[in-house]
This record gives C-alpha cells, structure tokens and sequence, in this order.
C-alpha cells in the first residue's frame, strides 16, 4: 500500500469523477426522479411546540380539488420508528423510549411535528388542501432548556420520563477520581456550553414510496447516507416489510453531515402510503420544513473539573453533563453524549483517572443526533477549553501544559481509563509541524502590530483526538448498539479487464467515485477509468451500514481490500494455470502475473477473460467468473488526531471577530487522495468557525417556536467569514485495518470549535474577558468587554 | 403560492388602471420581497402588476441640482452608474452592498422604498440626502415618506416612479451587517449639504430608519469623527433581538457614524 508515483493511484490528487456530472446539473437527486402516475405528499406540521390534539377535521380539506388522500394518526396502522441504541442508567434501567409515530395520535411535542399526511395531483393543491385541514389544538407549556428540562416544575414531555429523563448515565471510576481531587494541587473548573445546530445539507430531504401491486414490491428512493441501515430499521422495526420485498435506493445526495443517516418517519409515511393509494408518493422538503425536521446536532451543557498536580501533571477529570435529545429519540442520539463523547475523555493526554456522568433530557424541540463530529466535538471543546483555562490559572505556558501530558509517542497501543485503546499516534509532531507553519513563535509581534490599529489579536490552539471508522461491532454491541457495524464491499471484474466495484457506504460529497477508483485501479493494476464505483442501492450492493462517522475508507475502503485480496487469490491460481505453473511461484505486480524467476507474464485482463471464456481453465478446482464479496469488521476504532491553531484579530469598538490565520495539521493514517482530503479538513474546519463564531440554533424559551427558522437568522458560514486554510498531514498509520486510514471527514469540525474560541479569549485577555459561549457573534464579544471593562471598573 | 392574476402594463398610467381595477391588486417589482412572500403564503393578492415592461420607470439620469433614479432601476445598475459614482459615491457604494449578486440583479430602489423594511438600506439615503419620492399622483419629500415599520405615505394604487437625489457636498454609507441575513444591523448613512449635516440610522429603529438629531448636531457644529464618537445615543426606542440589544445598536451607532465621516467623499 505504499504510494506508487502512479498518476491515478494511491496517494495522488486525482481530480474527481462525480465533478463533471454534479457541475453539468446531471446529478440524479431523489427530487429528479419521476415515477409514473407519482402523487405529491405535504405534510402539515404542528405550529405548536406542545399541544393536545383535540379534533382534526379533514371533511373540507378532502373534498378539494386535486387531493387523493389525506391521513392522520387514526389512520396510521403501522409501528413507530426506532431507535438504533440502548443506553442503561446508572441503576441499570434501559433508557426511556417513547414511541414515535409518523404520525402524531394525540399530542404534539415540537414545533413541526407531523399532524397529517395529505397527497394531492400537485404539491399545490395538496398544501391548499393542508391549509383547509381544521386542528383544533390545546396549547400546552413547553420545556426547551437542556438546563431546565430536569428541574421541577419543567413541562413533561412524556409522561414515562420523569422530569424529562431518558438516561443518567455514568462511566469510569469514581472513587479514584474522588481520590486524586482530594490530593490535587489545583482543580480548574468550567462551566461549558455546547450550543445546538442546524446541520443545512445544501440538498433538502426527500423520499419517494413506489408500491408495485403486481410483485408485492416496495421501492423507496430518499436522501440517506445508509440505504441498507433505512431497509433494515424500516423494513423490519417500522412497516413490517421483508428485504426482499423492499428496495432502497439512495441516488446521488447532497450532503450529510450526519443529519441523513437516520430513519426519519416521513421515509416510512411515503412507503405506507403509497401502497394505501397505490401510486408512487414523492415527499421533498423545503428549507423552512427542513430546520424544523431535520435531526439538529450538538445541544450539551456540561460542568467539568480537572485535578494537576504541582507539576501541572493532569490528575484526574470529572464531567457531568445534561444532553438534550429533543421530543424523540432519534436513530443514533442516544450514542452520541454517551460512547461517541465520554470515551474520547482522555484526549490526547495521559490523565489517569476519569469519570463522566451524562444526562440525557426531552424537550419540546426537534430531535438532536450525530451531526459532523457527533459527541467528539464537544469532547475535544470541553477539554481544550479546560486545558487552556488551566494553563491560565496555573501560569504554565499553555503549549507546555499539554506536551507535558501528551501520550509519550512510544506509548502505544495506549489503554486510556474511559475504555478505548488508540492504536498510533504522534501528537509531539503534529504539534510541533502546526506551531511552525502558523509561526507560533512570532505571533506576539503581530498582537503589538494589530494592537497599533486598535484591534486585539489573539491566538489559540486545541490539540485533539477521535475515534472514528466506527466501528468494532462487537464493541459497539456491548454498549448498546443494535446493529453490527463492519461494511461489506464487492469487486466484479468484468470479462474484458474493467471493473465494477459495489460498497456498501455512500457518496454524498466525498468523493467515493473517485477514491475507491483510485484505490482499485493501483490495487488490480487496471486503469483508472476502467473502474466504476457504484453505492446507494439495496438492489445492486449486496449490503452496507452507510457512510457515517468517517468510516468509509476505514471500514469500507478495507473491505475492498479484502475483496480484492480474494479476487487476486483466485486470479493467481488462473494464471499459474495459464502459465503452467504452481499458484506458489507466481507473483503479482503492475497488473501482471509471472512466474518468479522467468520471464512469462499473462496480464490481468487476460486472466478476467479466461475467467469468464474459460476454455482453457482449471475447471475441476476452480468456478469460472471473477467476482467477489468481502464483509470487513474492524478491531478497533481507528484514532485520527492533531493540532489546529487560530488566529484572530476583534475590533474592540464592534465586537466583530475576524479569523486571520488557520492551521491544521492532522495524522489521518493513509491517505489515497491529498485533494480530497484537504477539501475534507476545509469543509469540517469551516463548519467548526461556524459553530465557534456564527451558527445557533435558538428556540423560545417561552413559546418554544424556534427563533432561527430560516437564513435570516440562522447564520452560516459564507466564503469570506474564512481565511485561506492552512493544511497539512503528519500519518501514522492505523495498525490494525489493511488499509492504515483513519479517516478524515470529521477531524476539521472536531479540532477547530475550541481553537477558534481560545484565539478569542487570547485576544480578549488583556481586556480582562474570561470567558465566552459560542457562537461568539459581534454583539457577545462586545458585551463580554463592557462587563470586563465595569467590573475592573468596580474594582 | 396561491394562484393570481398577473398584469404587464406598459405604461404608468396603465399600471395604475390595474391596480385599481382589481380587487387586491399588487405590484410587483425585483420580486426580491414580494415573491417569498407569496411562496410562503404569507400573502394572497388577487393580482399582481408587474412593472417591469414601463419603460419609463427605468434609468439614472443627472437633474437640476442632482440625480434622479428611475423606480424600477435595479440595485446593480446603481452600484455601476457613472453618473451615481460621479455626484453621489455613497450612494452607488451603498447599492453594491445590498445582499447578493442576483438580490442586486433584480431588487429595484422603488421595491425597496416601497416596502421600507426595518433593516433595509435606501431608506437611509433618502432620508439622510433629502431626497424626495416621485410617484404616480405627487411628490413626496424624504422626511414624510417613511412612517414606521413597513410603513410609508404612499396609498392604495399609488406608484412610486423615481428617486430625486440632491447632491450633497459629502456623504457615505457604513453598514453593519445582521450576520444572518446580512441585511443591516445597523446603517449609518451621513450627508453633509450646505443646509447641514443629516445622519441617518437603519436597521436600529423600533420605527424603521430615523435621524439621529443629537449626530446630526454634533457633526454640524464640528464635522469630524470625534466630535460623532463624543454622542451617546439613547437605546431606549431601538430594536433588541437575537443579533443585537438595543444597547448594542445605541453603542454601534455613534462608532458607525465616525467611520462614516472619516470615509465621507
Ligand atoms: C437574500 C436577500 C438579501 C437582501 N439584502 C438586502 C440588503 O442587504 N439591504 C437591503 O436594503 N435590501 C436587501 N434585500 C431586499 C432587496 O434589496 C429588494 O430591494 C427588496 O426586496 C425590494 O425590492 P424589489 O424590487 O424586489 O420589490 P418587490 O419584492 O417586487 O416588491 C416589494 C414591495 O414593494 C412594492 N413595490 C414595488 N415597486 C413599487 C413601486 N414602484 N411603487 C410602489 N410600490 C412598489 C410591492 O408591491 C411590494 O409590496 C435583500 C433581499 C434578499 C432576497
């Protein structure tokens, strides 16, 4: 697997294959797609945040032209959609799982929770129909606050979750933290906000339920990430349909982030109700229906403690933290505050003792799940902040602090206190390489420069780990994960040499297309436009867990390898028949098999063609054909990390952050494609500045409507809210996946939230600020200096 | 969007017979406003009375004492104008700074005086410049027209035709962007004429656009950026939402108006 030179191969930046179509407008998104005789769904949502439904008069509505079908929760016959993890308390109780019908039956419990399904000839005349739908509705109060939701006297979403508890989990061991506190130097403590987001896919969802009456066949096309994972949970969990008789089929998709991993219920309704009309049901959201029906991201509040001793070695951490999950439990959301969050604790540091404890809360708001990074980026903002704060409190050089409670790099494979093992790692270098490209060093000098202009300059870092290319499936079983989580890929050489390959994860920004050609063509030796990638069809792949949690190379990208492991194997033995020799004696290289120590060679392509015209073939041994399929289930997590630095310069007078300068410098394992990675880490690192200094998604603690329901207020990062990014590498390699990645999806929006906020808080220190939330918006920064300016006032 | 009957009329007078004619008739200009409003249902005219085949309603041309700008002249063609960059920079400056490319492409200077959002932008350089509002019946002077929230003086079937600028000796335009929808936190656009100096304030008012009269004393008496950072404005009548507290807009606004005197040409 080592980088060939090969143009097209492993380790060059091949331009991408999907470009061309996606450019051009040929994209085939599920909103292209047209069935015959298809039939429009709107969905009437609830204006309310929580509400009785008292009476739901359809008469009018029904009689309008153009309408098909209108159903409500009385019509609905089938389950409720599922959650895909179970997390047990503390007491060992499983979680509160309320049910969540596609449909509501009798309460409301968010703004945009789904009151009636009504399908018309056209979109328009079923929203018309919508509108002329009667609810009469008995407003109740509504809990928004992750803060509040557990509080007596805080509305109750539902009555088995009492003061709206799902879980009080816990994990580490106490009575050592308790332990090492009590002997500690110094305890840094902090209070953290981990705002909650709008993930904003640029394509919005839609799904399509086709019902063939003739074959008893259903078809749904939809916006997923994972169309094996919607089958499964669907099929199974939701309208009882066998695999056989349900095909699922993600097209082209535009952007994820997470947000279109789950089985959302509006799958479900289209695929019910196409049989109940039977005609093809095309739902496509809009932008407003999509901030208040997407699964949102992030949303923690959390209090936190870190023990060091004189020496400022890290002692001891303790976490207590509140999750909002919002009305439902989405598919993943109970995983996130939980495995995907607490067990990255450790960080890259070598603190030995940690204990977490989290409690997940329902609230009168859109459900929350994985949204890029999911858990890891709260983890990574949590402990830099913490460790920034520390260094502040106990005046050791912040860059000093954490090298000296760096994993030693010859301590690997590292065991850390909250349950994982990191496999590799070299956060010395990735530090080092990220101080010298950002020119650490010199920084002071251009604080002296911008202080001459009147603007304060600061910079920050935040030194940072994941796990990622999820995941171990045993692992994940035992913490409560309902489904195995390996990834299956196949590789079909055709007669005439070319190939197609089938994975079970899915494209949907990243490239796939393209790398997996890469991956292939140097592996096989075939050229690079002789392979053809192809995803999102339960039909064509023969299964898959999707594209989530940057497991695609990792996971899915290995089980190619094995795949091809297997297809060499088998071509070995057709060329040693061909070249009349012993399978043992030949060797493959640059496409070509031959025998070691002469000079016969048959090609590839000629070995795929006596595969398949197999005249001349080991016939009694061996079956014709060169296709094969490999499931790969990783060991471990793999463990991407590094160092990202921020600079920042804030004009006093208007509060307005402006980001300077940004460095990141990862260790992602292998890496096939350069490009595309550096695109990965400028999308994750952009996403990061939005959530430090732009994004929030707000409700009304009151009325619990939600405050930012459109781009007018919910503010996303535009091109010129970002520098130029500064991006490296620094690999070492995973140990234990044939590939050595680690994957890279997620590392830019984990690494950067808390280096962004530090650069803020170094630039606001000599003004006295000690602290700030994110985002951190103009009118934030402003008032953190006034109330600086009055308390030193006052003093 | 509900379904309407649409007009195309090619002259003023024709536009005016059918905004009268029908029941809830409505104009539409750019569509920049209008037209979300419709898909979002949160308005249902009868019809719709588009102005853009009038010619007469189109162009910059330099007049008298200034510029007059033509209602149905889009944003971009402001931001290019020589003759707006010659008599009045401020005001093509402001233009260009209006959303986006494709905002500017199609919103109109008539579309946007006669929706007089809280936060939008020509507002406060008609009132700032003095500049008066030609419409299908009469003239109306800046200091009349705008008359609160999404409020103007014009009546039903009333069509705004141009824009009649005077020139003044300086003037500039500082906006500060809503991070969201970059629409203006707060704008500041100060003229300085030989009647005096007029500052004018956007997107901070509880009222929409407003002088700043203690501003426009302060920089009469002395026309420089101290003199303007020296006021403290009160928050008491100004907006407070997620982006901004009035005391924030009360603190931007006085900050706004000195880099708009530094900047004034
Ligand atoms: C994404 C986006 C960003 C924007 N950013 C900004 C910004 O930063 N600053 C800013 O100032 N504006 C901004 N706007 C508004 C834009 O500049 C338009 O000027 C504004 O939408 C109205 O102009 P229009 O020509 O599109 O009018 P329309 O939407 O067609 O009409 C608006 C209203 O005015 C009425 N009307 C139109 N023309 C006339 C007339 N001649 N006489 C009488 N009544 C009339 C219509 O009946 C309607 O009620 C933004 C808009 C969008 C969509």
């Amino acid at each position: 697997m080592a980088d060939t030179g090969n143009p097209t191969g492993i380790g060059a930046s091949v331009k991408r294959k999907e470009d061309f179509r996606f450019l051009t407008g040929q994209g085939t998104y599920t909103d292209d797609i047209k069935r015959p005789g298809q039939a429009y769904a709107y969905i009437l949502r609830s204006p309310h945040a929580h509400a009785e439904i008292v009476k739901i008069d359809t008469a009018r509505a029904k009689a309008m032209p153009g309408v098909v079908a209108i159903f409500t929760g009385a019509d609905y016959d089938k389950g409720g959609v599922p959650c895909g993890w179970q997390i047990h308390s503390k007491d060992g109780s499983p979680m509160v799982e309320p049910p969540h019908f596609p449909l509501c039956k009798d309460r409301v419990r968010h703004v945009g929770d789904q009151v009636a399904l009504v399908i018309g000839e056209s979109l328009a005349q079923a929203r018309d129909a919508a509108e002329a739908i009667a609810v009469t509705y008995k407003e109740l109060p509504a809990i928004v606050s992750t803060a509040d939701a557990d509080k007596p006297g805080a509305a109750q979403v539902w009555p088995d979750a009492k003061n709206n508890t799902c879980f009080d989990w816990h994990l580490g061991d106490k009575a050592a933290v308790d332990a090492a506190f009590a002997k500690a130097h110094h305890v840094t403590k902090i209070d953290i906000v981990n705002q909650r987001l709008a993930p904003n896919a640029m394509e919005p969802r839609a799904a399509i339920g086709d019902y063939d009456r003739a074959t008893g066949e259903y078809t749904l096309y939809t916006t997923s990430q994972n169309p094996h994972v919607i089958r499964l949970l669907m099929g199974a969990f939701v309208l009882q349909i066998p695999e056989h008789k349900l095909r699922v089929v993600a097209p082209d998709v535009g952007g994820g982030f997470g947000s279109k991993i789950f089985h959302y219920s509006e799958e479900a309704l289209v695929t019910w109700a196409a049989a109940k009309v039977r005609r093809p049901v095309k739902w496509t959201s809009d932008r407003s229906e999509a901030f208040i029906s997407d699964a949102q991201g992030r949303d923690h509040v959390s209090h936190a403690e870190l023990a060091l001793d004189k020496d400022g070695k890290f002692l001891a951490l303790r976490v207590s933290t509140k999750a909002n999950m919002g009305a439902y439990l989405s598919t993943f959301a109970p995983c996130v505050p939980t495995y995907l969050s607490a067990t990255l604790l450790a960080g890259v540091y070598t603190t030995p003792a940690i204990y977490a404890e989290v409690k997940a809360v329902f609230t009168n708001t859109v459900a929350v799940d994985a949204y890029r990074g999911a858990g890891r980026p709260e983890t990574t903002y949590l402990l830099e902040r913490l460790v920034e704060k520390a260094a502040r409190e106990t005046g050791i050089d912040r860059v000093e602090l954490r090298r000296k409670n760096f994993i030693p790099k010859d301590a690997f494979p590292y065991q850390t206190p909250v349950a994982l093992q990191y496999d590799s790692g070299d956060y010395f270098s990735t530090l080092d390489i990220a101080l010298k490209r950002a020119d650490w060093a010199g920084f002071e000098a251009r604080r002296a420069e911008a202080k001459k202009r009147g603007k304060l300059r600061g910079i920050g870092i935040s030194t940072y780990i994941e796990a990622c290319g999820i995941a171990p499936s045993a692992v994940v079983g035992s913490l409560g994960a309902r489904a195995g989580l390996y990834e299956c890929g196949s590789i079909r050489v055709h007669p005439t040499g070319s190939v197609t390959v089938f994975t079970g994860t899915h494209s949907h920004g990243q490239g796939h297309e393209t790398t997996f050609a890469q991956l292939v063509s140097d592996t096989l030796g075939v050229p690079f436009d002789s392979v053809e990638v192809s995803h999102g069809d339960t039909n064509k792949i023969p299964f898959g867990m999707g594209t989530y949690g940057s497991r695609s190379l990792a996971v899915g990208g290995s089980a190619l390898v094995k795949a091809m492991d297997k297809i060499i194997a088998k071509a070995t033995r057709i060329a040693a028949h061909l070249m009349e020799a012993s399978a043992a004696d030949v060797e493959f290289k640059n496409g070509e098999f031959s025998v070691k120590g002469t000079d016969k060679k048959v090609p590839f392509g000629q070995v795929a063609l006596t595969a398949y015209v197999p005249h001349n073939y080991p016939i009694t041994e061996l079956e014709p054909g060169l296709e094969e399929t490999a499931f790969y289930d990783p060991l471990n997590f793999t463990y991407p990390g590094g160092c990202h630095i921020c600079e920042v310069e804030i004009d006093p007078d208007t509060g307005v952050t402006q980001v300077a300068k940004f460095t990141a410098v990862d260790d992602i394992g292998r890496v096939i494609n350069p490009m595309i990675v550096e695109g990965q880490v400028h999308g994750g690192v952009v996403q990061g500045i939005g959530q430090a200094l732009l994004e929030n998604c707000a409700y009304d603690n009151e009325s619990g409507q939600l405050l930012t329901g459109s781009y007018m207020d919910y503010t996303m990062p535009r091109a010129d809210d970002v520098p130029s990014i500064d991006v490296a590498t620094h690999n070492t390699m995973c140990t234990h996946n044939p590939l050595g990645s680690k994957g890279v999806g997620e590392v830019g929006a984990i690494g950067s939230p808390p280096a962004v906020i530090n650069a803020v808080l170094d630039a606001l220190l000599p003004v006295g600020v000690k602290d700030i939330t994110m985002p951190a918006t103009p009118v934030k920064v402003w008032q953190a200096i006034q109330s600086a300016g009055s308390a030193k006032a006052a003093e | 969007m509900n379904n309407f009957g649409y007009h195309r009329p090619a002259s003023v007078a024709d536009a005016v017979k059918a905004l009268g004619g029908s029941g809830d008739a409505r104009i539409v200009a750019g569509g920049q406003t209008l037209l979300p409003t419709l898909r979002a249902r949160l308005a249902t005219p009868s019809d719709l009375v588009d102005l853009r085949a009038i010619a007469e309603l189109k162009g910059i041309k330099a007049e008298g004492d200034g510029i007059t700008i033509g209602a149905m002249t889009p944003h971009a063609e402001v931001a290019a104008s020589d003759v707006v960059k010659g008599a009045i920079p401020a005001l093509a400056y402001l233009a260009d700074h209006i959303g986006d490319r494709q905002v500017r492409t199609l919103g109109t200077i008539g579309g946007s005086l006669a929706n007089n959002d809280p936060a939008a932008c020509y507002p406060s350089a008609v009132l700032a410049l003095g500049a008066t509002i030609r419409t299908s019946k009469r003239e109306i002077k800046a200091d009349d027209f705008f008359q609160g929230l999404f409020t103007t003086a014009l009546e039903d079937g009333e069509i705004i035709t141009a824009v009649h600028f005077p020139k003044p000796e300086k003037a500039a335009y500082e906006k500060f962007v809503q991070p969201a929808s970059r629409f203006a936190l707060v704008g500041v656009f100060v003229a300085k004429a030989r009647e005096g100096v007029r500052v004018a304030v956007t997107g901070a008012g509880q009222e929409g656009v407003f002088r700043a009269r203690e501003l426009e004393q302060a920089l009469s008496a002395n026309f420089s950026p101290d003199a303007a950072k020296g006021v403290k404005v009160a928050a008491g009548n100004l907006i407070s939402d997620l982006h901004g507290t009035a005391e924030y807009r009360a603190h931007l606004i006085p900050v706004l108006t000195a880099r708009a005197v530094a900047a004034a040409k």
